[in-house]
């Protein structure tokens, strides 16, 4: 029964995958889009029934379905666990993607290729249901990968376009960097424990097996994080993130948001009690996530295209939450990742619901006054503006004000960058506020004749959304805080310490809700009292021009690797190639002109022969003589 | 029944071909190679129900050679991937007109006879008559029915001839000595030689020149890329699909167990080898022009890591590098396949004039990706399951192999990303460029479905060859 219920769960939005592919362009302009969105409301309600049980039983669920590879000291098989985290994950996974693909129906209503769009949703879902549910890390390999096959093809949807096709392929190759990182990550610790099964794992640690191999197993974690690092954009594989924003605005949300690079906090989530032993890389997780934070908040600051600053506050968010994975605070780095699907989703797709409205146009410079004409859109936004700038009581308040707790807690110097990140979210995201919606129109006049606000379809989601961030903070109050005791039996004790509530702690929630009340006050005077627009692209010097080409990364990337990459392939293919063949071809010169010059040797003429032969009879005389 | 029965298919096939005339010879080509692998397929269900399925007969006195077949796993699953490839390759281009299609269609089958023999084989002689009697048919076919000019294609095929024959020649050598020691060329008496490390180290180098020219091994590859470009499709699939595996089979069969002490001496150099040609290949592969030598260079980095897992000398290292012979074989099939549809709608094989076709093409770009997936070994694709094996046993000898030998995944997938963006996407094209017609989509599709339902459920294949392995490992600790 649960091994049927897991199938279903895990195949219907691959039937969906499967039957769009194949008939979906006799399913006429919303058929594919209906089909697709039932397969993954269908999951959902599987998850929700599967949530109901384990909150009545308390047990995980474990389907085993059949032995997949064999290395000569273990087996992987084919099985998938169903324990309250994976469960939870599975909950938002396919609560958001239903929502996103019934927002989806009437943003590619016009498209022609919308039934591949909806298949490869459809196959997305289903990678990421086989990444959250897998028993093993190999399985989670499978989703893994499959995830960043689903975002490159998603990315490149439009793939007359070569920049987009370019921005695919960045982020398919710059997560398989991280993969590789994956990859060793598995090996060491298949090598170590005899197995890749979590349950194995754990509780081979928690007998203390390998406990005297400390230092592989640092190496070991160090790997993982580099896995993470890639899917979920961190320091120095962020870059690929912004660039994927060439996909459609529900990719966006949904992949590149909501749910798909989350999957590194996942997996360090998953193997909590591996990260547990080594603390330094910990440190190195926490550092990273920090800083991580801090550059792509300021790069944000001077963006000028909405989705992208959307992409690097999203970004900047990630960091947090690898802040929370560095200091062990496992469920606070859960609980951001939940609020964060819902404010996020909802801002993307809520910039669809602009972008969709101006035509096309996404450069913030030329909106401005969609208040009145798109009410839905511009409350649901501001909910969840007001939520990720961490303003009480909306959800991100609740979620990065624990972080931020934690980093007090545990080391200043990353509290104060984290405070800083926050603040600076803050007043970006008011800055695209009132960039957007404020002062008067800047577009043009034949877009202005066709603002409007969006169909139901997408306000739906919208509004679901905007209600999540406004409640969701709810699930983990603090001092009373229901994920926590959820998530108890994944994390054990790590859950409960986070609960006392101190004078310290008001405090500090005052110092953070202040800071981001400073932040959104800066943004104010800036954009609504001085009614200051983001100059063009010639006008920006400055520190300002170098955030504004996001610190040059990416060209310098493209200096130390791409282009040294290429030459050398050049200069392989041009030079090494032709020379090493004819080092061989060589042999053969030296083989002929040997011949060559031996032919001469025969020259037919019989005084020479006897020349020669008198020289030779006389040197063997000679050597006759010496030798006695 | 024993393997005999697939040899007999094969060569009589070849002899009714070319009989049969021009008119039927690709349909009675394709007919026998069929049967020959239904009956490949019946005497491995045999050999994996515990019956023997060998054969040994006295065939020379003087010196002793014996007419000896192997009915193991490692032998019939290479026989399998020959068996199940030959036909998909006829298939796949039958009806191109060639001229002489009875001649052409024979020489097909008579190679797919010498390579299944060259697997079969447990006798060293036969085995080497076998080895060079390969060498034949493919070069008849790239000389009369290749691409470009006679004289470029002249120069290429013959640098690669006299190349392989030369190396050959030293392990005609070698076997020559381990007969003077044992007085037999039977397998099993020469893995029970008992010789000097002196002795080995000889032997290991010169079987290893003949292997690291025919698979080939940086930097004994240089005639491969122009004949790969220069042979019509039909050759380099044979050459890439099946026959290269027959060094790197060598290599398991007789290279490593009959030299066991020098193989773990050189272990570590010849996986560094093997990585290094991993790298090489793909970074060569990054710039070219030639669709044809991009995946020939693709080929160099994949047989790279193969070799490189052999040289491990673990099962894991064997049983990857076997899966990913058979993985790494249909895939190049399915992709050089994918460059001669290109060519017969756009007379090319430039990368560059190519371009804008996924719009007009939506089935092909689709077989073609999932080629290119399966290819940068995607987890589902067979291919992964292979790639996974030989890296983690990497992983076991050494991490910084597995951290060169892992640039694959990146380098692999940067490039055939790239030659994908390049070929397939962009502007749709002026030029017309039909879909896939029934037939090809028939091939390609089975490749896929192959590649996939393995990817799934590799046990199947790993299961038939394990024991065999095993077998050879012990008498490689003997």
């Amino acid at each position: 029964m649960e091994k049927n219920l897991v199938l279903l769960l895990l195949l219907v939005p691959f039937i969906g995958f499967l039957l769009n592919v194949f008939f979906g362009k006799k399913l006429g302009k919303d058929g594919a889009g209906i089909l697709a969105t039932l397969a993954v409301v269908t999951s959902f309600v599987a998850s929700v029934v599967f949530f109901l049980q384990i909150n009545h039983t308390k047990q995980a669920i474990e389907v085993s379905l059949f032995d997949w590879i064999e290395v000569s000291n273990f087996k992987i098989k084919f099985a998938f666990l169903l324990d309250q985290l994976s469960i939870l994950w599975l909950l938002f996974v396919t609560g958001i993607g239903s929502l996103i693909h019934l927002y989806s129906i009437s943003y590619m209503h016009d498209d022609e290729n919308r039934h591949k769009f909806f298949a490869y949703l459809n196959l997305f879902i289903f990678f990421m249901i086989t990444l959250v549910i897998g028993s093993n890390l190999l399985i989670m390999f499978i989703g893994w990968e499959g995830v960043g096959l689903c975002s490159y093809l998603l990315i490149g949807f439009w793939y007359t376009n070569q920049e987009y096709n370019d921005a695919a392929k960045k982020a398919f190759i710059m997560n398989r960097i991280g993969d590789l990182g994956f990859l060793i990550g598995i090996f060491i610790i298949g090598s170590l424990f005899n197995s890749l099964d979590y349950s194995v794992i754990k509780s081979s640690i928690e007998f203390g097996a390998q406990t005297g191999n400390i230092g592989w197993i640092s190496l070991a974690t160090l790997c993982l994080f580099i896995g993470a690092s890639g899917k979920s954009a961190q320091i120095p594989l962020y870059t690929w993130l912004p660039d994927a924003m060439a996909g459609p605005t529900p990719v966006s949300a949904l992949i590149h948001a909501a749910t798909m690079v989350t999957a590194g906090i996942f997996m360090i989530t998953r193997m909590h009690f591996v990260f547990n032993l080594t603390p330094e890389v910990l440190n190195i997780i926490a550092i990273v996530g920090a800083v991580t934070s801090l550059v792509a908040a300021t790069i944000g600051l001077m963006q000028t295209d909405i989705k992208k600053v959307l992409a690097y506050s999203t970004v900047s968010q990630l960091g947090l939450m690898f802040l929370a994975l560095g200091l062990g605070a496992y469920e606070i780095a859960v609980f951001h990742v939940i609020t964060h699907a819902f404010f996020k989703a909802c801002l993307f797709l809520g910039s669809g619901s602009v972008i969709h409205a101006m035509g096309g146009e996404q450069d913030m410079r030329r909106m401005g006054a969609l208040k009145k004409i798109m009410p839905i859109t511009f409350a649901t936004m501001l909910i969840a503006t007001l939520a990720i700038s961490g303003i009480p009581p909306f959800a991100g308040f609740f979620s990065k004000d624990e972080i931020l707790l934690t980093a007090f807690h545990n080391n200043i110097p990353l509290w104060i960058i984290g405070s800083l990140a926050s603040i600076m979210t803050a007043f970006y995201m008011f800055r695209l506020m009132y960039l957007t919606f404020y002062k008067d129109f800047r577009g043009s006049e034949h877009q202005k004749e066709h603002l409007h606000e969006s169909p139901i379809l997408i306000t739906l989601p919208l509004i679901v959304l905007a209600l999540l961030s406004l409640v969701g903070g709810a699930i983990s109050l603090p001092g009373h805080s229901w994920l926590n005791n959820y998530l108890y039996p994944v994390f054990g004790e790590s859950a409960a310490e986070h609960a006392e509530l101190g004078t310290t702690e008001y405090i500090l929630m005052a110092v953070a809700v202040i800071g981001g009340l400073i932040g959104i006050g800066l943004a104010y005077v800036k954009y609504i009292k001085q009614g200051y627009v983001t100059k063009s692209d010639e006008e920006i010097t400055g520190f300002a021009k170098i955030a504004y080409n996001k610190f040059y990364v990416d060209e310098l990337y493209s200096l130390l690797i791409v282009k040294p990459i290429n030459s050398v392939s050049n200069f392989f293919r041009t030079t090494l190639e032709p020379a090493a063949g004819n080092v061989f071809f060589g042999f053969g010169k030296v083989a002929n002109s040997l011949s060559i010059q031996g032919k001469k040797l025969q020259s037919g003429s019989v005084g020479t022969y006897l020349f020669a032969f008198v020289l030779g009879v006389s040197a063997i005389l000679i050597y006759l003589f010496i030798a006695q | 029944m024993d393997v005999t029965t697939i040899l007999l298919l094969l060569f009589f096939g070849s002899i009714a071909t070319y009989i049969s005339g021009n008119k039927f010879a690709s349909r009675v080509a394709l007919m026998f190679s069929v049967i020959a692998l239904v009956a490949s397929i019946y005497i491995a269900t045999l050999y994996s129900e515990g019956k023997g399925v060998g054969f040994l007969i006295e065939w020379i006195t003087i010196p002793k050679v014996y007419i000896a077949f192997n009915g193991d796993g490692l032998s019939l699953i290479m026989v399998l991937l020959t068996t199940a490839l030959t036909p998909l390759i006829i298939f796949s281009n039958s009806g191109s007109g060639f001229k002489n299609p009875s001649v052409f269609y024979a020489l097909i089958l008579f190679m797919s006879f010498a390579m299944v023999g060259t697997f079969l084989a447990a006798d060293g002689l036969l085995y080497y008559v076998f080895w060079e009697l390969a060498l034949i048919p493919i070069y008849f076919i790239a000389l009369l029915w290749g691409n470009g000019t006679i004289e470029t294609r002249k120069k290429a095929i013959l640098k690669f001839f006299i190349f392989t024959l030369g190396g050959s020649l030293f392990m005609l050598a070698a076997f020559a000595y381990l007969y003077t020691k044992s007085g037999t060329f039977l397998i099993g008496d020469l893995y029970a030689l008992e010789l000097t490390a002196t002795e080995q180290t000889w032997i290991f180098l010169a079987f290893f020149l003949a292997y690291a020219i025919k698979i080939p091994l940086i930097p004994f590859h240089t005639w491969q890329a122009k004949v790969y470009q220069k042979a019509p499709t039909v050759g380099t699939m044979l050459l890439s699909g099946i026959m290269l595996k027959m060094g790197l089979y060598s290599i398991i069969r007789w290279q490593i167990p009959l030299a066991p002490l020098a193989a773990k001496k050189y272990m570590l150099v010849l996986i560094g080898l093997g990585i290094a040609g991993v790298i090489y290949g793909s970074v060569v592969a990054l710039r070219q022009k030639d669709l044809k030598k991009l995946l020939a260079y693709s080929s160099l980095a994949h047989v790279g890591l193969i070799a490189s897992g052999i040289y491990t000398l673990t099962l894991d290292g064997f049983s990857g590098a076997v899966s990913q012979m058979i993985a790494h074989g249909f895939v190049i099939v399915g992709l050089f396949f994918c460059a001669e549809i290109i060519f017969r709608r756009l007379d090319t094989r430039k990368i560059a004039d190519m371009g804008g076709i996924r719009q007009q093409t939506p089935k092909f770009s689709s077989i073609f990706m999932i080629l290119v997936l399966a290819s940068v070994a995607l987890p589902g694709t067979f291919n992964f399951v292979g790639e996974f094996t030989v890296l983690y046993s990497l992983a076991q000898i050494n991490i910084y192999f597995v951290l060169l030998g892992g640039l694959t995944i990146i380098l692999g997938a940067y490039y055939m990303l790239k030659m994908y963006q390049t070929v397939m996407l962009g502007q749709k094209s002026e030029t017309i460029f039909s879909d896939i017609t029934v037939k090809e989509g028939l091939v390609l599709g089975l490749i896929v479905a192959f590649l996939l339902f393995f990817g799934l459920y590799p046990k199947l294949i790993v299961d038939f060859v394990t024991p065999t392995l095993q077998q050879i490992l012990i008498a490689i600790n003997r």
